[in-house]
């Protein structure tokens, strides 16, 4: 059981488009581990959701997997059949979508929708074709209500366009932990909504996830959340992981110059619900990136060492960046 | 919205059919030629009995005159005598107007049957070979004249290779009672199934003629609106949920790309109405097409004046139909 969960190791994803090879996730490690709350920060367009997507095995063409090793308790996820993925994507990993407007289909009713992961996945549910249309909609029921939607029962015929953004975010949530999977990844899942909502959503899934034990992987532009509800942050920037470790440590101490910068450059608490800023300059371009560290180009504290690759250097136990500044190389 | 809309509907339809008429009037006036004449041929007839004719027909008077006549007696229903038939020109049309209706269901039953799967299997299938050979299918699709593709099927399957009969509706030997008209059914109804198929095999090249640009159009829009779906979050979130790729592509992604697809449907119905005139006149099949056309020769003014505004409210009518469908396949927009 001490293996973690979900273990990616250099993972390189690229997307061939007209303009030439965009790298957008480029040698990325990632661990995950049981139960825990793992949290992905970054500027957007630093790969975050790629990432996942190629965890997830939902790279749409032009993009592609290029290179590593997705191993997903116990089995390597890129070894598997379309066949298998299936069975893999929605029961024991499941993922809501940044936005929970578009993600939910318009022509489908919400009982549809959660009904069907259910009707593809559970294989408790009886075999006669009644008694499992109603066990299907009492799970239903049961989901919506566990994300505190009232009259569930009622709600189910109705249509996406039926109910606020944050009822829709509420159930692509429902939908997505319907099968009860081990690891929910959770793209930004608050950017959408309002202050109020989205502190609810936030404690919904740390309440599942305690009531599940379940891992979660929360993708998000807000440092607050992260320090209230993650246990491991990873910080990326440019395809690439900069910086990864204990949330308190992280962004008690950061190492990395870009962490820095979305701390307000100053080492300090994140104030709840403080927002990356953004740092003078611009992420680079992904296509023929030199090989240098990536943050080069808008770094306050370069030296000329850093126009050399870079690799992960270990600041404490635990905890370590990309970056010269860091202290010992990692082992 | 239904029943204000669809009186909307019929009030708009009032100065569209006014316009018709009125186009329509001043069209066949200004053709040359004097059903008169064309009636008289080669007969020798005095000047007497020609004016007696003239004036039976009621083209002595002048031609504002004969216009509202014209309209006063059609809000009555009344669309005058067929020149030819010596017939009420409203018997006349609804004698062919089975046989018009069942070509064009036809043909709209066989161009959403192939349009559909074809543009989905191109839109998954994007820039393949597939995808390609439909592309440039579909362009001809639009753009090969009806007669000349017509008389092709009809020189292969009919003259050619003998698999199919060159003209006709229904085979003598396989005629039956009629109950619909529609001889498709009818001869189902009767259990006369030999009689079926000897339909089957007249209605078969005129109505994949008719459906043609039909079904190219549908192809296009269906492999339109699919790509675009399929881009949609939704259909990532639908794979996220490991569902089946068939369920996605059918019940996610096509349920929402066939809307803009029936619509279309609904409105290039109301281009088949055109595309019967040249279709039936090919394969000699005895609908309200062939019958305009011959009547246009004869100059037999009724007819054309009442078979027009027939299609005119025909196509408002399918337009209408259009919106409808587009309300009930999409949630989104309220009843
Ligand atoms: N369909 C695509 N075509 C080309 N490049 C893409 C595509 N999708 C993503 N990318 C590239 O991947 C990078 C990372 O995107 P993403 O993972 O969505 O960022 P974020 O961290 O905001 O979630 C983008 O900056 C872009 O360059
Ligand atoms: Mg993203």
């Amino acid at each position: 059981m001490n293996a973690p969960l979900l273990s990616v190791t250099d993972l390189r994803t690229v997307f061939d488009t007209r303009a030439g090879r965009v790298c957008a996730v480029d040698g990325v490690n990632v661990e995950v581990r049981r139960g825990e709350c793992l949290g992905v920060v970054g500027e957007s367009g630093s790969g975050k959701s790629v990432t996942f997507a190629s965890v997830m095995g939902l790279v749409r063409s032009p993009g592609r997997i290029d290179g590593g090793a997705i191993i997903f308790d116990g089995r390597d996820l890129r070894t598997l059949t379309p066949q298998q993925m299936r069975k893999v994507r929605g029961r024991d990993i499941a993922m809501t979508m940044q936005d929970a407007l578009t993600a939910l289909n318009p022509a489908l009713t919400v009982g549809e929708q959660i009904g069907e992961v259910l009707e593809a996945h559970d294989e408790t549910l009886p075999s006669s074709r009644g008694a499992r249309n109603a066990a299907i909609r009492e799970r239903s029921v049961e989901m919506l209500s566990l994300v505190g939607i009232p009259s569930a029962e009622s709600r189910l015929r109705q249509y996406p366009h039926e109910f606020s953004g944050g009822m829709r975010q509420r159930i692509m949530i429902a939908i997505a932990l319907a099968c009860r999977p081990k690891l929910l990844i959770a793209d930004e899942p608050t950017t959408a909504l309002d202050v109020t909502i989205q502190a609810q959503v936030l404690e919904l899934i740390t309440d599942i996830r305690a009531k599940l034990g379940m891992s979660v992987v929360l993708i998000t532009h807000d440092l607050g959340v992260v320090t209230e509800h993650c246990d491991r942050v990873m910080v990326m920037y440019a395809g690439q992981v900069v910086e990864e470790g204990p949330v308190r440590e992280v962004i008690g101490s950061p190492s990395h110059p870009y962490t820095k910068g979305l701390l307000g450059s100053i080492p300090r608490l994140a104030l709840r619900g403080q927002k990356i800023k953004p740092i003078e300059g611009q992420v680079p371009d992904l296509i023929d990136l030199p090989a240098q560290c990536r943050f080069y180009s808008r770094c306050t504290l370069r030296q000329d060492v850093c126009k050399s690759l870079i690799s992960m250097r270990e600041a404490t136990p635990g905890h370590s960046a990309r970056c010269v500044l860091v202290g010992k190389d990692r082992p | 919205m239904s029943l204000g809309k669809l009186i909307e509907r019929l009030i708009q339809l009032i100065p569209v059919l006014l316009g018709v008429s009125l186009i329509v009037f001043v069209m066949m006036t200004l053709t040359p030629g004097d059903p008169v004449q064309i009636m008289i041929g080669d007969q020798a007839v005095t000047p007497e009995q020609e004016a007696a004719m003239r004036r039976d027909l009621g083209l002595d008077r002048p031609i504002v005159e004969r216009f509202f006549v014209f309209l006063g007696n059609a809000v009555t229903g009344d669309f005058g005598t067929s020149f030819y038939h010596k017939r009420p020109v409203s018997e006349v049309i609804a004698e062919r107007l089975p046989a018009t209706i069942e070509l064009s269901l036809v043909a709209l039953i066989v161009a959403l049957l192939t349009s559909i799967p074809l543009g989905v299997l191109a839109a998954i299938r994007k820039n393949s070979i597939f995808d390609r050979i439909a592309t440039v299918g579909s362009l001809l699709g639009v753009s090969l004249p009806g007669f000349w593709f017509g008389i092709l099927l009809l020189m292969l399957f009919a003259v050619h290779l003998h698999l199919l009969p060159v003209s006709g509706r229904i085979g003598y030997s396989a005629e039956i009672e009629p109950i619909t008209h529609l001889l498709l059914i009818d001869t189902l109804l009767r259990g006369r199934f030999d009689a079926f198929l000897d339909a089957l095999s007249h209605i078969i090249l005129p109505a994949i003629t008719l459906g043609l640009p039909m079904t190219a159009i549908l192809m296009r829009v269906t492999r339109t609106s699919m790509l675009e779906v399929l881009r949609q979050d939704y259909v990532t979130f639908a794979e996220a949920k490991g569902l089946s790729r068939r369920r996605v592509i059918f019940r996610h992604a096509l349920k929402n790309a066939l809307i803009p697809t029936v619509s279309v449907a609904a409105i290039e119905t109301g281009s088949l109405l055109g595309g019967n005139m040249i279709v039936e006149t090919v394969f000699g099949w005895p609908g309200l097409g062939r019958l305009v056309v011959e009547s246009i020769f004869l100059r037999n003014y009724p007819l054309v004046q009442a078979a027009v505004l027939f299609y005119a409210i025909t196509y408002v009518l399918l337009n209408f139909v259009a919106d409808i469908l587009y309300t009930v396949l999409n949630p989104r927009v309220k009843l």
